[in-house]
């Protein structure tokens, strides 16, 4: 089950750890791969670590020009983008209150923006051949709100209502449109966490722990796969009962 | 008829899957032709590799009917 032997995926924020995860999933069913992510570092130990069938594509995703030749640069390395996962994402927490202009707009322009000309970008060849996935990285705080992050909540909201929009538009040409929610996954990004706060998360999750990327990255996998082709337009919650939506 | 017309023709009735004596002049995409929104995006992309020309966005929009589709590209060839 889940064969993506001769698909092509690009997957960004793959220098990360949900990101690198996925891209490790879908290479692991068989795709060829294309990182993109920041720091090229991670992402060339990545792609050692893969072997054959990995590329790397450096994209800065707050450079609008960057992201508009991304699509053309993966297809060119990899021959088509078939899955698009767009997995990157920063924070800029703030009380509401006191949250700046450039904290919304930053978090915006990444998480949601970029998502917008990714999606935007492979859709021509995917119309053409009948075929295509695409898989957005939105949050469980993009459902259930979180103190400190109007912004980063407002663009994983955004980015399933987009999703859901995209979904309409091309299910007929056998393209799906997902997100997947993860919960409070271990990674860098909750690592800056202290105990105090992770021990007032893993109360309030039924499974009494955090995910892990490996977790995300089967819910991606499933997405991406021949046999997910009925399932569009939905968000996959992946949080270990946290919320039940 | 021209070549240029023959070749739109194919493109029209192969994608919309309409009868050829459909293909007329004045007739809409849309109205006359069951095309949807996402059809007419299909055709300019159709257009665009049969005659190797690029259709922009704002020029697509004024493609309504099989007459104007012939026009622009007779235009732009």
């Amino acid at each position: 089950m889940f064969d993506l032997t001769g698909k092509n995926a690009l997957v960004t924020g793959a220098s990360g750890g949900i990101g690198g995860a996925i891209a490790a999933a879908l290479h692991g069913a068989g795709a060829t791969v294309g990182l993109s992510g920041t720091r090229v570092e991670p992402l060339d130990a990545l792609a050692g670590e893969l072997g054959e069938r990995a590329h790397v594509l450096p994209c800065n995703l707050s450079d609008a020009e960057a992201v508009e030749a991304l699509p053309g640069q993966a297809a060119e390395a990899m021959g088509s983008v078939d899955i698009l996962v767009n997995n990157a994402g920063i924070t800029r927490d703030q009380v509401f209150m006191r949250m700046s202009d450039e904290d919304w707009q930053s978090v915006l322009d990444v998480n949601l923006t970029a998502t917008m000309r990714l999606c935007r970008g492979v859709m021509r060849p995917m119309m053409k051949a009948r075929w295509g996935r695409i898989i957005n990285i939105s949050s469980i705080v993009g459902a259930t709100g979180n103190p400190g992050q109007a912004n980063y909540a407002a663009s994983k909201a955004g980015m399933v209502g987009m999703t859901k929009s995209i979904a309409y538009e091309v299910a007929s040409r056998g393209i799906t449109a997902n997100a997947v929610a993860p919960g409070f996954i271990a990674t860098a990004m909750t690592d800056k966490l202290n105990d105090d706060q992770k021990a007032k998360i893993n109360a309030q999750i039924p499974a009494a722990r955090m995910g892990t990327p490996e977790e995300i990255a089967a819910a991606v996998l499933y997405l991406a796969s021949n046999e997910a082709g009925y399932v569009t337009g939905t968000t996959l919650h992946v949080n270990g009962g946290m919320a039940m939506l | 008829m021209s070549d240029v017309a023959d070749r739109v023709k194919k493109i029209v009735v192969e994608h919309l899957g309409v009868e050829e004596d459909k293909v007329v002049e004045n007739a809409s995409f849309i109205d006359d032709l069951g095309a949807d929104s996402l059809d007419t995006v299909e055709l300019v992309m159709a257009f665009e590799e049969e005659f190797g020309i690029e259709i922009p966005d704002d020029a697509a929009e004024t493609i309504q009917t099989f007459g104007d589709a012939v026009k622009f590209i007779n235009d732009a060839a």
